[in-house]
């Protein structure tokens, strides 16, 4: 399943990690079953599923967040205990500490690791710039729209420099044309300085057009991997164009194929109706 | 509505009850069947506004009164001082330390449910005629108001929030400073006109029970001997008194509550 000819060390490995909670009243839900997941270094990943599949808490599994119930994930081959302290994650709700400015939002991340105040917020202040806000570094969070909050989040991540980002479907509450601008700016600012990327989604679209690689996850419960489909389109993309070459269209058909009757599942229909068509 | 328009409707309504109670008060709707003039509000048990306002005046003009609100005032402060101490810190503790906040729990809801007043006397006999029994009567009403307040202010912090600050690499002592702390911290602030105000009502309840000075202590002068005008003059100052305290407490919190979204953002 996986492509080869990368490094053979990956930036995240999930081995056989799967996921299952203990239910109030005895039992058990089995959420994920055992799945392997790997995102070499440089590459970027995009796990698409329909909702409530259990894509997140691969991402959370692959933060160090929350452990799996079986399994391991190695990080650059290292056993990951506890946090993994070489991944930034961007989060789907608003993460930013509301009390900070945006300045101080992205400034701390720096701080915590010992970096003087003075060269934190240098290096914020240029990647505020990256992210288009330069001036916009002494509002607070509720001063800030929610592409802006976004940006800021985008920010507070990358100026770590993190080897591995972890995206949880961040772009997903942002309206159409935000989205697109921020996944245009996601693009730009990854093409510079290629990172690991491992980006949760349950938009098609999106998914192709930003990475190298789409996984397709089956809805829960005892999900799985059921698609890997690599994005053979040329980098660097533009967002709005990559959308209408025909390459564009053929994967579209080829992975919603796959993914279609567990969105259909996810939601209790049968399939009939594509039975009909056929 | 414009500014002026509202003051003007405002300073109407006081000016409609003042009007009403000096009317009452002054002019008899007619004669009783044993020829006295009979009023709707004898001045007896309701003075008249004009009385009032003179007697404030005096208090002021003759400086009798600065001695008493000096007293007051550094018992609500205190008060406050020690029972917010206190509140943030059991708070912080108890909301980090789920085991000490179960063991407490019904301790601190059986405290909390009974009536501050009973404990006036008891806290006189401890702590003597002094300040101080007033003190910690303003104490166990602000230390409640502060305590809960950074307990659910500590416990409801964002998950995503504290995620975040996590995968940004901070250690406990940092989740705590610039998390758990300004989270805390917001809930005891959106609670400061009310822990300021029972820091006062813990000072003039103490006084009224039992002191020799203070605001509560004139009112219950005045009530000893049926001084009805001295009653309603010692309930304007006090009146005056916790308005001033509001402006500072509002002075105050105005900065540190800037990361708030506030109801009105247009800016021309």
């Amino acid at each position: 399943m996986q492509p080869s000819g990368f490094s053979a060390m990956p930036a995240v490995a999930l081995r056989g990690v799967s996921v299952a909670y203990g239910l109030t009243g005895g039992g058990r839900y089995e959420a994920v079953q055992p799945v392997d997941v790997q995102v070499a270094d440089g590459e970027f990943v995009a796990v698409l599923g329909p909702t409530g599949c259990g894509k997140s808490t691969l991402l959370n599994i692959a933060a160090g967040l929350m452990p799996p119930s079986s399994g391991e994930s190695l990080i650059f081959g290292q056993r990951l205990q506890g946090l993994n302290t070489q991944a930034g994650y961007l989060f789907q709700q608003d993460a930013l500490m509301p009390w900070k400015t945006a300045r101080d939002n992205v400034a701390i991340g720096l701080e915590v690791r010992g970096t003087s105040r003075r060269d934190a917020l240098e290096a914020t202040d240029q990647f505020l710039a990256k992210v288009g806000l330069a001036s916009f570094g002494d509002r607070y969070p509720h001063q800030l729209s929610g592409g802006q909050k976004k940006r800021v989040a985008l920010a507070q991540v990358l100026v770590r420099e993190p080897k591995i980002l972890l995206m949880d479907e961040p772009f997903g509450p942002l309206d159409a044309q935000t989205r697109l601008i921020m996944s245009e700016l996601l693009l730009d600012l990854w093409q510079a300085d290629r990172k690991a990327v491992m980006f949760v989604t349950h938009d098609l679209d999106e998914a192709i057009a930003l990475s190298d690689r789409v996984l397709v996850m089956s809805a829960g419960p005892r999900s799985s991997i059921i698609g890997d489909f690599p994005i053979p389109l040329a980098r660097p993309r533009d967002i709005a164009e990559v959308r209408s070459e025909p390459e564009f269209h053929r994967l579209h058909a080829a992975i919603w194929n796959t993914l279609r009757d567990e969105v259909r599942k996810t939601y209790g229909l049968s399939n009939t109706a594509k039975e009909i068509r056929a | 509505m414009s500014r002026t328009k509202l003051l003007f409707l405002q300073v109407m309504v006081a000016v409609v009850v003042l009007v009403f109670w000096h009317v009452f008060s002054t002019v008899p709707l007619g004669t009783g069947s044993d020829g006295k003039p009979y009023y709707l509000l004898p001045q007896f048990f309701f003075s008249t506004p004009l009385k009032v306002i003179e007697r404030v005046f005096l208090m002021f003009w003759e400086g009798t009164v600065y001695k008493h609100l000096m007293i007051t005032l550094t018992e609500a402060v205190l008060a406050f001082v020690i029972g917010a101490t206190a509140g943030v810190l059991i708070g912080f503790w108890f909301a980090r330390k789920p085991l000490v906040a179960a063991v407490f729990d019904p301790y601190v809801k059986m405290m909390n449910a009974l009536p501050r007043v009973v404990l006036a006397p008891i806290f006189a006999l401890w702590f003597g005629l002094g300040i101080w029994s007033k003190v910690w009567l303003g104490v166990t009403l602000v230390f409640f108001i502060v305590f809960f307040n950074v307990y659910q202010g500590v416990r409801e912090v964002s998950p995503v929030v504290l995620s975040n600050a996590r995968m940004l690499g901070m250690n406990e002592r940092q989740l705590l400073r610039h998390v758990y702390w300004p989270a805390a911290l917001s809930w005891v602030f959106s609670s400061l006109h009310t822990s300021v105000g029972f820091a006062v009502v813990g000072a003039v309840v103490g006084e009224y029970l039992g002191s020799s000075a203070g605001l509560g202590y004139l009112i219950h002068q005045a009530e000893g001997v049926f001084d009805v005008t001295g009653v309603f003059a010692g309930m304007v100052i006090l009146m005056i008194f916790v308005m001033v305290i509001d402006f500072f407490v509002t002075l105050i919190e105005k900065p540190l509550l800037v990361w708030r979204p506030s109801e009105t953002r247009t800016v021309q």
